[in-house]
């Protein structure tokens, strides 16, 4: 089942048999690590095991593509490797194996670790866009809605006190309204969408459809299945670095929450996927 | 249960890799993915011009993505230089308190338990100077060696270029230097030195310092961020080249008669990167520190070193771009 040469829709993002493998330093168990790591020095290819360097594979051999106009959903337990092939896409994280080819530069929904806490929420709101590639005038044009976006306001001028005396909720919510003030290409979400208030999740969530509107494909990792069903149309099933299911969000959440024993459907037997026929890419 | 019918189901079959028909039913085994020949993506990835993912970018692409980032790397040495001390009850006062104890600690043990002062017209401008010039590169080039290695979280969430950040920890220094260079004027006056038209040197001398101090912090900044132990050795590396530097004492005299050294280690020690900017300094702020103090030539020296460091130290930086952050 070759793939179209006449296929109409535009892929944006390419994963070709991606592997990613972390290295971790410094897990060298019980004796003397320190002559774990000269062994590690001396014999850098063959001992990494050995000398306490432990190969966490986090994704493995996974392939799909996106096309223009896709919300696409990462789902999967805790430590399933949603997050590092986000950051694989975001070209953040090298491949160990594969490829991954993008439209133009996709970039990940996050700005926390450009901010400062002893900075002013209005002198944060400028370093954050500015280390996304916004110039000064498009901020300045922005940061009304920003301020107003993030509701740091409406309970009297926080936006002018240090970030660090922020409750946990607020800073949260002005984090979200600065990564979401500039339009992107491609653009990763890493479960943004569980901050702040009610009113807070509504606004966001309304701010992402606008984004998808804008941007060419919008990938979701989220816990939360129902802003999963809310955005996605598509949903990508990781567990163990392996894509079990790709398909249809309703299908893959079905199999999904019966997997994780979600709801009721614990019980019922696992609809096999009758993703067959969806599988065959339609003539165009 | 989804509020939005899926529109077009059959629009989805991503790939044309046999997805998840066969999602395996035992959690231990991968799905039997029968991958698709990896020309076919590859292909398919080629005709749409997808390009690889994070991939680095040529030397002057690299360059100009820098410059559009310039208002960034502005932002960010400011934003450090401001938070370092907004948890302190005096707050920027530091800026200022921090370098003037310095000096002072030296003088207590260089100018009056050693007497090294000796022989040195002006010591405590000769002091000051070479405390706060020498404390530019060593900052510059500690923070430098941190600047990825310490920054991983923003080097894996946002795209820029790398160098955006060893430069502007550089930049934050200068700035630190600037407000240190204010109290050494204060200094400079109340011991009577006078005021100069030499004084404008110190311009050209402090531009080629911070290429210098920049070069030298994308070098340490590679290093450090493929070898994090590195951090640990550059305050030895660098206390060391403080001591042979002549921050707190004439080079000169170091290998005067009786000394032992051979006479060619005073001419050396002149003539590596911190002494020259030092003594530029010295020469343009304190007028009883004369040319002939000078190692020869010393101007080319301070662009040579400077040119040399910036542009071998940016290209070596640029070299790794696409490694930061990984593994």
């Amino acid at each position: 089942m070759a793939e179209h040469p006449n296929d109409p829709r535009i892929p944006t993002v390419v994963v070709d048999g991606v592997d990613i493998v972390y290295r971790v330093n410094g897990t060298g168990a019980g004796r003397g690590s320190a002559t774990a790591a000269l062994n590690r020095m001396l014999r850098r290819e063959h001992a990494e095991k050995a000398a306490g360097v432990r190969k966490v594979h986090a994704v493995k051999n996974v392939s799909f593509v996106s096309y223009k106009g896709e919300a696409v959903g990462l789902i999967g337990t805790n430590g399933s490797g949603k997050s590092t092939l986000l950051k694989a896409i975001a070209g953040l994280l090298p491949v160990e194996n594969g490829h991954i080819y993008t439209d133009g530069q996709p970039s990940l929904l996050g700005v926390n670790a450009a901010l400062m806490g002893d900075l002013t929420g209005e002198r944060n709101v400028f370093l954050g866009g500015l280390a996304m590639g916004m110039s000064r005038e498009e901020i300045r044009s922005r940061y009304q809605d920003i301020v107003d976006f993030s509701g740091i306001n409406e309970k009297g001028d926080f936006i002018t006190l240090p970030m660090r005396t922020y409750s946990s909720g607020m800073g949260a919510r002005l984090r979200f309204s600065i990564a979401a003030a500039k339009d992107h290409d491609v653009l990763l979400i890493d479960e943004a969408l569980a901050t702040g208030d009610r009113s807070f999740q509504k606004r966001s969530e309304a701010r992402i459809r606008e984004l998808r509107k804008q941007a060419g494909t919008v990938y979701l990792v989220s816990h939360n299945n129902k802003s999963i069903r809310d955005t996605c149309e598509r949903v990508l099933w990781l567990e163990r670095g392996e894509l079990r299911m790709d398909g249809p969000t309703e299908e893959v959440m079905k199999e999904y929450e019966a997997f994780t024993g979600d709801k009721s459907d614990k019980a019922k037997p696992k609809p096999k996927p009758k993703a067959a026929a969806p599988k065959v890419p339609q003539p165009s | 249960m989804t509020d939005r019918p899926d529109p077009k189901p059959d629009a989805r079959s991503p790939t044309p890799r046999a997805k998840a028909a066969d999602v395996s039913q035992v959690l231990h085994t991968p799905p039997p993915s029968p991958a698709p020949a990896d020309d076919d993506l590859a292909a398919l990835a080629a005709r749409h011009g997808l390009t690889v993912s994070g991939a680095r970018p040529t030397l002057p692409e690299y360059v100009r993505q820098l410059w559009a980032r310039r208002h960034f790397i502005g932002a960010f040495a400011t934003a450090k230089l401001t938070a370092q001390y907004s948890q302190a009850k005096l707050g920027q006062v530091w800026q200022v308190m921090t370098p003037l104890l310095n000096a002072a600690v030296y003088y207590f043990i260089f100018g009056i338990l050693l007497h090294t002062k000796k022989g040195v017209p002006d010591y405590i401008p000769f002091l000051v100077t070479g405390v706060f010039i020498w404390t530019f590169t060593q900052t510059s080039i500690l923070s430098g060696t941190r600047a990825i290695s310490g920054n991983l979280g923003l080097v894996r969430a946002l795209h820029f270029p790398r160098a955006a950040l060893p430069i502007s920890f550089c930049l934050q220094q200068l700035q630190q230097l600037l407000f240190s260079m204010a109290a050494l004027v204060v200094i400079l006056l109340c011991f009577g030195v006078p005021v100069a038209f030499s004084w404008v040197l110190a311009f050209p001398a402090l531009v080629l310092q911070f290429t210098f101090n920049a070069g030298v912090a994308m070098v340490m900044a590679r290093m450090g961020a493929k070898t994090p132990d590195i951090a640990q050795l550059m305050p030895f590396v660098l206390r060391t080249w403080m001591y042979i530097s002549g921050v707190m004492w004439n080079i000169d005299k170091l290998t005067g008669k009786g000394s032992g050294l051979p006479h060619w280690v005073a001419p050396v020690l002149k003539a590596n990167p911190a002494a020259v900017y030092i003594d530029l300094m010295r020469y343009a702020l304190i007028d009883s520190f004369h040319a002939h103090q000078l190692p020869p030539h010393v101007w080319a020296l301070a662009i040579g070193w400077a040119l040399l460091a910036g542009v071998g130290g940016f290209i070596y930086f640029w070299k790794a771009e696409e490694t930061y952050g990984r593994g």
